[in-house]
């Protein structure tokens, strides 16, 4: 049974269409990623499976249970960690974790067993009764990932689970959930617009203006672009990539005021273009692709956190 | 490791949520210090400068109480549990506006659990500064009484379920803080004023009078006042009888619970 299966899931806000028809599977036990620009369509779709938001049509279900025919059922086996903190300041650490065990119904003994269990893990302990208000944003986002998985969850919904966090705690948090998961079996759904973090699931669907444009492991995502991209930064991109195209027989894509380009034998092609083009080129660089260049080339726009509709999105679901 | 939960009935695991949202409640208020003394030494302000400065001048027409300080004491009692009881349903609008709330949705629990574990902390809250007040009592000259103070403490803790609730009604359905303060302000102010607080209605307007037998806050006044004065019905005799106050209040929390409720079920975020 899969974790997570949506069929044809559609929402919209309005005469906005947030998601178009999505279909989704996420096997047990896998780390996987929402990835896609803000707007995109993956809040509505976290919203949708930790049962906030029910879909305008399509269908969401949690290892067989439906977000709409079994919202309790459904609850029961998901631990969510929102966005925006969901943590009381005022209480201690430790009493935030005791409060969330009493929402889930469990007994005193298996709250104070499980507490110390998190703490340890979380490398909590000496915090443990601090008022979670005098805590740092990375600690502050361990506590929230403690909580979600005090009561043993079977799914982990993450919403921009890194956000806020310098990169090494974003390391942290990723080798936090991998061991989550080793311990406790848990599947994890995150949602995330930042490419690093990506990288580091074990398998991706890239949504953008609600409908799932690529999904696969990083790598088969990646290996879908042959050899290496170049990107070029030049005076006059436009009439440049007019030259390449005519004189190499390339296809380069104008991507700001950089030209990029795509080619199996990246360092030759480089050679050439500098003999031919070399007086005209302020910078030529060489990479492996990314998921960056992934999002390029399936939706032709450059991958950026922000979208314009976002704030749109926003304010609809106020 | 993977021992798994053993799943509770619905039912245990929903009384041990408003526990859980409750005692939150309660523990987060306690923690703030400048709002602790602040909901002490407001109504004790009160008390003082309307009590000192109304001194002689006030002739308790209808009331046994010949001296302000003492007929103004019950009346600060309920500004007290009142005034305790509507803002506590301000955490609610800051729990919405955080993930607090978004995450207490998600947990499998009925949403009457969820309005349940607010309005019983905020009435705790309520009830536990109405209570500090009340011991200060016989300095207002109220002779103590156990079984008196101890009815009283029952009737303010129905005031503050009422209240509370009420609060949070308005909670749950105004977006800000601001505008929730407006509102309050506007029905808090007339509501405890026109209770029996300040002035009996013997002496009133018509018109205020009016005002003051549809004000469910003057029949928790009376039951209160006839629980502090428990045995000499002296001056008390021409208001409401008990039976009715007690009526309209318990019908005023019952209403005001459903109202939220319904507020919930409707409107999830």
């Amino acid at each position: 049974m899969q974790a997570v299966e949506t069929r044809d899931l559609s929402r919209n806000f309005g005469a906005r269409r947030a998601l178009l028809g999505v279909s989704l599977e996420v096997s047990e036990g896998k780390i996987f990623g929402l990835l896609g620009p803000n707007g995109g369509g993956k809040s509505t779709m976290f919203k949708i499976i930790s049962t906030l938001l029910p879909p305008s049509a399509g269908t969401a279900a949690v290892f067989g249970r439906d977000v709409v025919a079994d919202p309790g059922g459904v609850r029961a086996l998901l631990g969510v960690v929102f966005q925006s903190p969901s943590l009381d300041k005022k209480l201690t650490v430790k009493e935030n974790l005791e409060y969330h065990g009493r929402i889930y119904g469990l007994g005193a003994a298996e709250r104070k067993g499980r507490i110390e269990d998190l703490l340890g893990r979380f490398h909590l302990t000496e915090r443990a009764k601090d008022q979670v208000g005098t805590l740092s944003g990375g600690l502050a986002r361990r506590v929230e990932i403690a909580k979600g998985m005090m009561h043993r969850p079977k799914l982990l919904l993450l919403d921009e689970p890194s956000t806020g966090l310098d990169p090494g705690a974003r390391m942290e948090l990723m080798a936090e959930l991998r061991l989550a998961r080793k311990e406790e079996g848990v599947t994890v759904l995150m949602t995330t617009h930042i490419l690093e973090e990506a990288e580091d699931c074990d398998e991706l669907a890239i949504l953008d203006r609600g409908e799932i444009v690529a999904r696969g492991t990083p790598d088969q995502l990646k290996a879908e672009i042959s050899g290496e991209v170049l990107t070029i930064e030049a005076d006059e991109p436009e009439q440049l990539q007019r030259e390449i195209e005519a004189k190499l027989g390339l296809k380069a894509e104008q991507v700001s005021s950089a030209l990029r380009l795509e080619a199996p034998k990246a360092f030759e092609l480089s050679m050439t273009l500098g003999k031919e083009f070399g007086d005209r080129i302020r910078s030529l660089r060489i990479g492996r692709p990314t998921l960056g260049d992934v999002f390029l080339r399936k939706t032709g726009r450059l991958f950026s956190g922000e979208e314009e509709s976002d704030k749109r999105e926003k304010a609809v679901q106020r | 490791m993977t021992d798994t939960i053993k799943v509770q009935g619905r039912k245990a695991s929903a009384w041990s949520a408003v526990m859980g949202l409750s005692s939150r409640e309660v523990i987060s208020f306690l923690r703030q210090r400048s709002r602790v003394i602040a909901s002490l030494a407001t109504p004790i302000m009160f008390w003082l400068m309307f009590g000192a400065g109304f001194g002689s001048s006030f002739r308790g027409a209808g009331s046994a109480q010949s001296n302000f300080l003492e007929y103004f004491f019950p009346g600060i009692l309920i500004l007290a549990v009142v005034f305790a009881g509507i803002f506590s349903t301000i955490s609610t609008i800051q729990d919405r506006q955080e993930g607090f709330l978004q995450s207490v949705l998600v947990a499998p629990i009925p949403r009457w659990a969820i309005v349940s574990g607010k309005i019983l902390g905020g009435s705790i809250l309520a009830f536990l500064q109405g209570a500090v007040l009340l011991a200060l009592g016989p300095l207002a000259g109220i002779p103590f009484h156990l079984l008196g103070f101890a009815l009283a403490l029952g009737w303010l803790f129905l005031i503050s379920v009422g209240m509370t609730a009420l609060g949070f009604y308005f909670a749950w359905k105004i977006d800000s803080v601001q505008g929730f303060h407006g509102v309050m302000n506007t029905l808090l102010m007339p509501m405890w004023l026109l209770s029996g607080a300040f002035f009996p209605a013997a002496g009133a307007f018509w018109g205020i009078k009016v005002l003051m037998m549809i004000n469910p806050l003057t029949y928790g006044l009376v039951g209160l006042r006839r629980a502090l004065y428990f045995g000499s019905s002296q001056g008390l005799a021409e208001l409401p009888a008990t039976w009715i106050c007690l009526l309209v209040v318990v019908g005023m929390v019952l209403i005001m619970i459903a109202a939220s409720a319904s507020a919930v079920r409707k409107k999830a975020l």
